[in-house]
């Protein structure tokens, strides 16, 4: 329905209307607002209306529609005859009518027309009609009055003329518009600033605004005419909230009559007039004025190409509505309200599908959707109130009420008549009967439900489907409801939403009951009777429906119903006794299970059994204890006090939160050793639950989390061989703590795996126990170690080392023994006190009986059992084997060759250790054991001869190079093969001595022969010692024997210094003669002689000696040669004189030079083996002694005097076949005239100094 | 004020979930529960790049007849719910927003205590007395 603007024209051609009205609207104006509004381009449309007085408004009506914006006088005259005859009259009439009405807007048109003209030939060009009018009617108007020429010819003056015409008309058309819009808006504000004096009403504001928004949506302003519907919308809604508020307007009563009808929206209408009449007639109810302000604004955002804000807007409205009348008190029949929003909520769907094509309606589901659910929910309560959801027919009140229902709706609109989908046929239908609700229920169900999940929105979608199950278990069909519930169940776990989840279980409790799945049922009844949500006697309800069933008799099959476990106990912690959780074959293993049982009532249980998976590790099949230990420290139990703590969280809650928080690393160190020598080869990091870890997680509720759906495949009890099991338990709701006692018959490893609980029939199944709890069970091979109780053991003195058997799985019976072999070497020495320690969770004592023979000590071990430890403690000696060792093999009294002592100096300490290896037979094992013992020599002794002219002196230096302080007494030096002629006399103290650790000790023998003093003396040294906190014991003391052999010829080599001949002393600058005799002592023995590098020569043996004269403080100049060889005879007393001449460089008393004489080894002899400095030496030759030639600095500064060249040591050095050279032992060759001085005068009288006085 | 105030974890979750009249709780567990669906639909539906500087507040995230349920995500995803009741039309915009930035400012209180578990379900005395002090007073 179209309003244009009203123009009331007077005596009009006809022939002129219908181009005018068309071209009229074809050009745009600017149109300029008042109150700063933007200006708009706006087509002005008109509707012609012939002049009727009564048309013309009266005071005070402001009518909009029914305004004449602009009069127009049309007239054809050209006579001036006529025009003063009649037309002026005429006008004037018109005239004095539109000022008597208020009317400024109006406009003359005189149509020329040539052919009239013609005509009137005697018209006076200079005083036209359109002149005289001009001058009558439009003082100071003159463009009111418009000359149109010949419009209906073709000519262009005629166009012209005619679209001059129309601008103008426009114009002032637009400015009356204005003027008169101003005027209107003006006093509709003052009518609604009256709103609240008394009897002011709303409906008038409503029809008078409402003509507003008429105005502008026929000038194609649809958003002007929304706002002013917006406004008297939210104009109501304040009175509403008001009236809530207790401010109350009178108007309002009229909407507070009780609903009669409720025949929902009708928007395929442009203005429903029905309804704009009641409101005009104040007559309308709520649900109409706001039916009717929707419709309108509905019409206004369709042509404003917005629909999905009408779908959003109707939501709104209805919410709204529902909401008003309440906050009113309105009366409204129960379930009238449910009806009009069914219908309201259809019918703007049908509106928008009306203007929308397929696909924009599917791409805005989002919009659509929520009036979709609104429409199912409200049929649905429908249903419910008139008993459609229900197994049986509906009552006869029930029926009272749909009828009620129905009559509210009133007749089915005009427009809908025809059409099969109309609101009001669905909802009649639907109500209709139960097969009919069901159809249109079930139908606006999953429409709803396939919009949400085409828009993701699941959780509604559930929502939803949720209550589609509630009607299906209200229809009986439990079949049907189980997927949804089980659907909405699932994501409610996996969010981990308690209240739903308890909730909507208990829904599907009864589901699972009607369909008789019995184990779901059962699982179901557990994880009810275990929530917490419910109350105590519900809980109790669901734990009887258990006990009820566990009690029925067996299945023919005897088969259990398996349940899942985490629904009716929960794993806290397990503990293992010993905690280590690694045991021998055979030892008892204890396990204490920590169950919270979640039950509200105690449970009786028939049996608990764990699973256990058996596996034979190289751990346990190697037998080693400290392997198995080792690995019990990867372990996830390795804590150090084997208790294994199961992840917390109540399964209700926590399941959520575990389907979506990933579990934690759980990383292992790895060592793999190569298996014959125990290195490392490789070593890394293990990951022990990636197949959690790397798990797909996707959209659907994870297997592990328990759900009252079918049961996964895993709860299959698995039969293992072994099992932890205990028997007829009452768990009580909360913790309860159960000992199994694990089996330990084999070694290897053993795993848990499933936890199985019995009542009656039902059995409950956790089918993996994690964390991995494990534990291990090894055997043992018998051991034997000998360990010192100190740190080290010293040889020489009887200490105490401890037999340690590990007896492993062998048990040591009666007269079972150890047998070790004696050596001499070290002897055992028992005492009779010896006891044995068994020990074990208690300490047994028992004797130890030692019998000994001459190769074997037999000691007879208590009895003891497996896996025990046997301790005792003997007492060793080691004796020092006389030095130096002999490189020899001592064989063992079995016969084995391997028992050798052997010696190497002690790493740091330099002490000379010695290992002594036991042989011991064992019982358990036909091969003997060798155990290797270390023994520390704690003296080291060195030997040396002193001489003092003609005596001579063996002085032994004994150092403690242990770390023990000991006492010394009686060092006794005796000869091997003892000699009537030698006698040894001891210059010691006769008390003990004290050497403390790293200390020496030194002892003194004069040697005093009769005879020729043999060559070499073998001797051996012994003496008593005993560690300092022992009582210095002449039994307990240990000998220490050390074996030398003594050298005793020797070169005593005598230097004299001879003053030149005549005179008495020598003297600086002259030359002295140096005359050195060497003579040979004694006569080498025989053997000792072999040995001796000694030529013959013309049937005479001889030793060669270098001697060689060095002085090195330059006190002396050594003249002409300096160094020779000379052979020595080997007789005794053989005496060697050389001759030297020497220089004194200074006067006093100046030492003597330094003689050195060595050991000449001619070029052909064989590079010999250095001589053991111990062993004999025969030597002829007479040298001067005093340094070894070696010493390089000596060498140069003999060069560098001039003397002569040495034996060269530099050739020797070169590998070449050279003489060498080598020095003596110290002493071998005795000094006589060391420190020895010579007086040297200065020269005297030979030199005056001459001294010149002037 | 406010009938049911709910803060739910990133995972979707419940931490906290309180509502007056107790017997309607599990009503609003559902309600608050579907309004996750809207709440996601939100949050997509703000472009990727535009995440760093997204309001927090959502607005109304849908009204049903009886209620109106409001939205808030904070930036590491914790989602705050208010249901409000759709009679209580006293209440404005710019209160549901105060209301959440107090709930904010309280949640991070919660969060800032280092006794608490970042994903447990929230015990916090202070955090429930501000609760209920937003909370209509069930008379």
């Amino acid at each position: 329905m179209q309003w244009p603007l009203q123009i009331i024209y007077f005596s009009l051609f006809t022939s002129l209307y219908t181009s005018l009205a068309q071209q009229l609207p074809r050009e745009s104006m600017e149109w300029r607002r008042s109150y700063g509004r933007a200006p708009k381009m706006i087509h002005l449309e008109a509707n012609f209306v012939q002049f009727k007085e009564e048309l013309l408004p009266k005071d005070g009506n402001r009518a909009l529609l029914t305004f004449p914006f602009l009069h127009i006088y049309w007239t054809d005259c050209c006579d001036t005859e006529m025009y003063k005859a009649s037309v002026k009259d005429d006008m004037l009439r018109w005239q004095s009518t539109l000022r008597l009405h208020g009317s400024v807007d109006w406009l003359i048109v005189v149509v020329e027309s040539e052919a009239k003209k013609k005509n009137k030939t005697n018209i006076l060009p200079r005083t036209s009609i359109v002149d005289k009018i001009r001058n009558d009617f439009c003082n100071k108007q003159s463009d009111r009055c418009v000359v149109l020429s010949d419009p209906l010819k073709e000519s262009s003056r005629s166009q012209d003329s005619w679209s001059a015409f129309l601008t103008k008309l426009r114009t002032l058309l637009l400015m009356s518009f204005t003027k008169n819009l101003g005027r209107f808006e003006d006093d509709m504000r003052t009518l609604r600033e009256k709103r609240t004096e008394p009897g002011w009403s709303f409906c008038d504001y409503f029809m008078v605004q409402e003509e507003l928004a008429f105005v502008f949506e026929m000038l194609q302003q649809f958003e002007d005419a929304l706002v002013q519907y917006d406004e008297l919308d939210a104009l109501f809604t304040q009175y509403v909230l008001n009236f809530g508020a207790g401010d109350g307007a009178n108007w309002l009563g009229s909407f507070c009559t009780p609903v009669k009808r409720w025949s929902g929206l009708l928007l395929r209408r442009p203005i429903d007039m029905e309804k704009r009449e009641l409101i005009q007639r104040g007559e309308a109810s709520l649900l109409d004025l706001r039916s009717y302000l929707f419709s309108r604004q509905c019409t206004l955002l369709i042509f404003l190409q917005r629909p999905w804000e009408v779908t959003q807007r109707a939501l709104e409205l209805l919410h709204n509505c529902v909401q008003e009348l309440r906050l009113l008190e309105v009366y409204v029949v129960q379930g009238a309200l449910d009806c009009w929003v069914f219908l309201s909520c259809l019918e703007v769907l049908h509106r928008i599908e009306g203007c929308c094509d397929r696909a924009q309606l599917e791409a805005n589901c989002s919009h659509t959707v929520g009036l979709w659910t609104y429409a199912t929910e409200k049929l649905k309560s429908l249903g419910y109130l008139c008993g459609l959801v229900a197994e049986k027919v509906p009552t006869s009140e029930d029926l009272n009420r749909t009828v009620d229902l129905l009559a509210g709706l009133g007749e089915e609109r005009p427009e809908t008549v025809n059409s099969l989908q109309s609101p009001y046929k669905k909802l009649n239908e639907a109500l209709s009967s139960v097969e009919a609700f069901e159809k249109h229920y079930l139908e606006l169900s999953h429409a709803a439900m396939e919009m949400y999940r085409a828009i993701g929105r699941m959780r509604s979608a559930r929502l939803i489907g949720k209550s589609l199950a509630e009607f299906y278990m209200k229809k009986g069909d439990p079949e049907r409801a189980e997927g949804f519930l089980d659907d909405s169940l699932r994501s409610y776990v996996a969010e981990g939403w308690s209240l739903q989840v308890t909730h909507t279980r208990k829904q599907m409790a009864e589901c699972q009951k009607l369909l008789q799945q019995t184990e779901d049922y059962l699982q179901t009844s557990a994880l009810l009777a275990g929530d917490a949500n419910l109350t105590v006697e519900e809980r109790k309800h669901f734990c009887q429906e258990i006990l009820t069933f566990a009690s029925q008799p067996p299945a023919p099959s005897g088969e259990h119903t398996n349940t899942l476990m985490a629904a009716f106990a929960q794993l806290r912690q397990m503990q293992f006794s010993p905690p280590g959780a690694v045991v021998h074959v055979g030892a008892a293993l204890q396990l204490e299970l920590r169950v919270r049982c979640l039950m509200p009532v105690a449970m009786q249980v028939e049996q608990l059994a764990a699973t256990l998976h058996f596996s034979l590790e190289q751990g346990g099949a190697r037998g080693r204890a400290g392997s198995a230990q080792r690995r019990a420290g990867h372990g996830p139990q390795g804590q150090g006090d084997g208790v294994v703590l199961f992840p917390q969280g109540s399964p209700l809650a926590g399941a959520g939160m575990g389907a979506s928080l990933l579990p934690a690393l759980e990383l292992y160190e790895m060592q793999d050793r190569s298996p014959s020598d125990s290195s490392l080869t490789s070593t890394g990091v293990v990951c022990k639950n990636m197949h959690l870890l790397l798990r797909r997680h996707d959209s659907s509720a994870s297997l592990d989390t328990p759900t009252a759906g079918a049961l996964p495949a895993a709860v299959a009890v698995d039969d293992g061989a072994q099992m932890l099991r205990a028997r007829d338990i009452t768990l009580q709701p909360g913790d309860n703590s159960i000992l199994f006692t694990a089996p330990t018959g084999e070694p290897g490893s053993y795993t848990l795996r499933q936890l199985c609980g019995s009542v009656g029939r039902v059995q409950f199944v956790q089918s993996h126990i994690y964390p991995v709890v494990q534990y291990e069970v090894y055997s043992q091979e018998p051991q034997l170690t000998i360990e010192p109780l100190s740190d080290n053991l010293l040889a020489g003195i009887p200490q105490k080392v401890t037999f340690t058997i590990a007896t492993g799985h062998y048990s040591v019976k009666k007269g079972d023994a150890l047998q070790l072999s004696n050596t001499d070497s070290m002897p055992i020495l028992h005492s009779s006190c010896c006891s044995a320690t068994v020990l074990s969770k208690r300490m047994g004592e028992s004797a130890l009986s030692i019998q000994s023979s001459e190769k074997v000590t037999s000691i007879s071990l208590p009895p003891t059992p497996p896996y025990h430890t046997l301790e005792f403690q003997l007492e060793v000696l080691c004796h020092i084997p006389p030095t130096p060792f002999k490189p020899d093999i001592e064989r063992l009294t079995n016969g084995e060759v391997r028992h050798r002592p052997k010696n190497h100096s002690h790493a740091d300490s330099g002490m000379i250790n010695i290992d002594q290896k036991v042989s011991i037979d064992c019982p358990w094992s036909i091969y003997s054991t060798l155990i290797a013992l270390t023994f520390y020599v704690p003296f080291k002794a060195r030997h040396s001869i002193l001489s003092a002219g003609k005596r001579k002196y063996i002085q032994v230096c004994l150092q403690n190079v242990s770390d023990t302080n000991f006492h010394l007494a009686d060092p006794v030096l005796t000869e091997r093969q003892p000699t009537v002629s030698m006698e040894l006399l001891s210059l010691n103290v006769k008390t003990q001595q004290p050497v403390c650790s790293q200390q020496s000790v030194f002892c003194l023998w004069e040697m005093r022969w009769a005879k020729p003093l043999p060559l070499c003396l073998h001797c051996a040294f012994s003496a008593s010692f005993a560690p300092v906190s022992f009582q210095l014991d002449r039994v307990s003391v240990s000998i220490r024997k050390t074996q030398k052999t003594l050298f005793f010829f020797f070169f005593p080599l005598k230097a004299e210094i001879s003053p030149p001949s005549g005179d008495q002393h020598c003297r600086t600058g002259a030359l002295c003669g140096l005359e050195v005799s060497i003579t040979r002592q004694a006569e080498p023995s025989e053997t000792e002689g072999e040995e001796e590098e000694s030529t013959e020569i013309e049937g005479l043996r001889t030793t060669k000696l270098m001697y060689e004269v060095v002085d090195n403080s330059s006190n002396w100049a050594v003249c002409g040669k300096s160094s020779g060889v000379v052979s020595m005879p080997v007789a005794a007393s053989a005496t060697h004189r050389v001759q030297m001449e020497v220089m004194p460089l200074f006067a006093g008393h100046l030492p003597f030079p330094n003689i050195k004489v060595f050991k000449y080894l001619p070029h052909n002899a064989v590079p010999a083996i250095q001589p053991d400095t111990d062993s004999c030496l025969e030597n002829d030759t007479i040298s001067l002694l005093d340094k070894g030639l070696d010493d390089q600095g000596d060498t140069a500064s003999i060069r560098s005097r001039g003397s002569v060249h040495s034996v060269g040591s530099g050739e020797q050095q070169r590998g070449l076949p050279m003489p060498r050279l080598e020095p003596f032992s110290p002493g071998q060759v005795f000094y006589w005239s060391q420190g020895r001085q010579v007086l040297v005068l200065p020269v005297t009288d030979d030199h005056v100094m001459e001294v010149n006085v002037t | 004020m406010a009938v049911c105030i709910a803060v739910i974890a990133k995972e979707n979750y419940p931490l906290y979930i309180r509502s007056v009249p107790v017997q309607n709780e599990l009503k609003f567990h559902y309600t608050v529960h579907t309004s996750l669906d809207v709440v996601e639909e939100k949050i997509s539906a703000v472009g990727k790049a535009m995440a760093d500087q997204r309001e927090l507040y959502l607005g109304l995230l849908y009204p049903t007849e009886d209620y109106k349920v409001y939205g808030y995500v904070t930036n590491s995803k914790v989602k705050f719910v208010i249901v409000a009741d759709s009679s209580n039309t006293s209440l404005r915009d710019n209160e549901i927003r105060s209301m959440f930035r107090k709930l904010h400012n309280s949640f991070t209180d919660v969060m800032c205590n280092p006794f608490y578990n970042p994903g447990d379900t929230i015990q916090s005395k202070a955090f429930d007395s501000m609760v209920s002090a937003m909370m209509v007073q069930a008379s």
